[in-house]
């Protein structure tokens, strides 16, 4: 069966990794990007569209398209990189739109891929040690981001409801980890002296980045349905992943801490959203049985993806950036995708 | 009981369709079959070569807990003299619930029912408490690095479902040890039998432990109910021990003789793995427990001469 698969978010390093990952796929005839922003990542045959942030024109993109699978990777869980507005237009709009889209009258769509984030469990002491895919939190969202994912999840669940010929699948990722992603822990990490708070070790986990784009490509290959956790084995203290990295760590007193991380991040030496703080308490775990039992394996642990960051972080400190810079030109681009000229074969 | 909500299952209802034939050539690729081709593991990187600590998945520390062994055993031996009776009703393997009651200001029984088990029987007790440890800074580290695990069902199904360990819980939850002196000995409530649920749920039996000795080793005689609640801590005593020691007595404990008697295990005969059990079932069952319990206690208390010496 050939698929022909909309990516959305095709500018930011989840969309750009996936349509990647996915045009060396011979099954897999088109492949359709939307974002708000130029690819990021060279692309060989993934046709891009430009759209607004929350896909008002995604129906007819759908419709004209005739793609069967949708994955959406456009969900923003770093609160640094915009504005909350912005995040609830990306995130809660964009879900509304797409599934609104999806479920239009006469629709193609076959396969839904959510990637969501565990972040939708919060973070207090009342948490178990892992979470299940069905365990429910322990108080009500906190947090913007918590909020917006918790809507997200809500439109998905009602869109599997709706459409049960569809296979909905809602993976949900620990935090994401690996030689090129960057995410307020991984800058954490990279400070002179890992923020942490005094009298707590919580336990982090981890997922690299490979396995993300690897359990997508999974979940889709098998047809999987439901909510999956994706997330490495074990759990570290957030000391020992500091040690890791080869850095010690800075003790904030733990009733003065957010006082103490403002002027900080008014001076841009840290940027640690108020969320983390929680985070730096209590930690996170998420049970990844289920997938795991869905025959899906994992390349890396948890303490193997905080080693293969650093080991990248340390190369990129002696020879810099040396993937090569890459910028999209649209007129080179589709030159080589539709000109006559070109010989394709 | 956390509810399972309906709506978080919802799109776990979602069908799989059944597969298409199509040639094997275009069949969807297996998961042996990579599709991506991503860089491989480095090699010679094993999991124990990147670790720096041994903390383990709960927050165990071996180290740590052997440290806090060396210390804690002249204590447990020469201080509180503990004295053990039916042991051998705990089983060398396979999970357990162990229910106990719950007494002293800073209670004194969790560390020497969770030592005792491991010296004697050589098995690891988890210890399952309350969510305002984890919140303590320092303690709330310490403690999960010796042992404690957080009060949650998912925590006590794992534990003792999957993995088959010995759970320690105690049902009266903080209403046993910031009970007042005069009150000794009598057992308080059994929350709303959420152990009784876990242990159904798990298939595991419950083995109640009646324990002596706690209530005198550091007694309360008054509390302060608004001074905890402006710390925003469960309960605030005035004990015994800081009147007689001053400072001291916060954390000293007086020296009364403990004698613990494990009972005779409690099975269930329920389907395990279901979401709920009968109500009025479970708190029967609880109820029953917590009875024989406390008429252990009667017995254990008539045979008793002293305080200090049994």
């Amino acid at each position: 069966m050939s698929r022909r698969v909309l990516v959305t978010g095709l500018g930011t390093f989840w969309g750009g990794r996936v349509a990647q990952a996915l045009e060396s796929d011979p099954n897999v005839d088109v492949i359709v990007g939307l974002d708000t922003t130029e690819p990021t990542v060279e692309l060989e045959r993934t046709e891009y569209v430009r759209v607004d942030a929350n896909y008002s024109i995604l129906s007819r993109i759908v419709k004209a398209t005739a793609v069967d699978t949708i994955i959406h990777t456009f969900l923003v869980v770093d609160p640094t990189q915009m504005s909350s507005r912005e995040m609830h237009e990306v995130n809660v709009i964009g879900t509304m739109n797409l599934f609104a889209a999806a479920s239009a009258a006469g629709s193609t769509v076959r396969n839904v891929v959510v990637k969501s984030a565990t972040l939708v469990y919060g973070c207090s002491p009342q948490d178990p040690t892992w979470f299940k895919e069905d365990t429910p939190p322990s108080h009500s969202p906190r947090g913007l981001t918590e909020r917006s994912l918790h809507q997200v999840e809500d439109y998905v669940r009602d869109f599997a409801e709706d459409n049960p010929h569809v296979n909905v699948s809602l993976l949900r990722f620990a935090n994401v980890i690996g030689q090129e992603i960057v995410t307020p822990l991984t800058r954490a990490l990279q400070l002179p002296l890992v923020p942490s708070i005094a009298g707590y070790d919580p336990r982090f986990q981890f997922v690299h980045e490979d396995d993300v784009i690897r359990s997508i490509l999974f979940v889709l290959q098998n047809n999987l349905a439901g909510t999956y956790n994706v997330a490495g084995d074990g759990l570290l203290p957030w000391s020992e992943v500091a040690h890791i990295c080869g850095k010690r760590t800075y003790p904030m007193p733990p009733f003065v801490a957010p006082s103490m991380l403002w002027p900080m991040q008014v001076l841009g030496l840290v940027d640690l959203p108020r969320e983390y703080l929680t985070l730096l308490r209590y930690g996170r775990g998420a049970d990844n049985e289920r997938l795991k039992r869905a025959g899906f394996r994992y390349r890396y642990t948890s303490a193997q993806a905080v080693r293969a960051f650093v080991e990248a972080t340390r190369l990129r400190g002696v020879v810099g950036d040396h993937r090569p810079t890459y910028r999209y030109e649209r007129d080179v681009e589709q030159f080589f995708r539709h000109s006559p000229a070109v010989v394709r074969d | 009981m956390p509810s399972r909500s309906p709506s978080t299952r919802r799109v776990e209802t979602v069908r799989k369709r059944p597969p298409t034939k199509r040639p094997a050539a275009q069949r969807p690729i297996s998961a042996s079959r990579e599709l991506v081709h991503l860089p491989e593991l480095p090699a010679g990187q094993p999991e124990e070569d990147i670790r720096f600590s041994d903390v383990d998945e709960w927050g165990r520390s071996e180290r740590m807990r052997q440290v806090a062994r060396t210390v804690y055993d002249p204590i447990y031996r020469h201080w509180f003299r503990a004295e053990w009776e039916g042991l051998e009703k705990i089983p060398a393997k396979g999970g357990a619930l162990l229910v106990a009651n719950h007494a002293g200001a800073i209670p004194s029984d969790a560390p020497v029912i969770m030592h005792g088990i491991e010296t004697e029987l050589g098995r690891p007790v988890y210890g399952l408490a309350d969510y305002f440890f984890r919140k303590a800074p320092v303690i709330g580290t310490l403690w999960s690095r010796l042992g404690g695990v957080p009060a949650h069902p998912d925590n006590a199904e794992r534990l003792l479902a999957d993995q088959g360990q010995l759970v320690l819980v105690f049902p009266e939850g903080t209403k046993g040890p910031s009970k007042n002196y005069r009150d000794r000995y009598q057992l308080r409530r059994f929350g709303r039998g959420g152990f009784v649920e876990i242990a159904m749920r798990a298939g595991v039996p419950v083995i109640p432990i009646a324990v002596v000795g706690a209530e005198e080793s550091m007694p309360i005689v008054a509390r302060l109910p608004n001074a905890a609640k402006a710390l925003g801590i469960p309960y605030l005593p005035v004990t015994a021990n800081m009147l007689a020691l001053g400072p001291l007595g916060i954390g000293a404990y007086f020296p009364a003789k403990f004698k613990l008697r494990v009972l005779d295990p409690v099975r269930f005969d329920v389907q395990p793995g279901r979401d709920r059990y009968s109500r009025s079932r479970v708190m029967d069952e609880s109820e029953a427990i917590r009875e024989r319990i406390q008429s252990a206690l009667y017995d254990m208390l008539r045979a008793r001469r002293s305080v200090w010496f049994g």
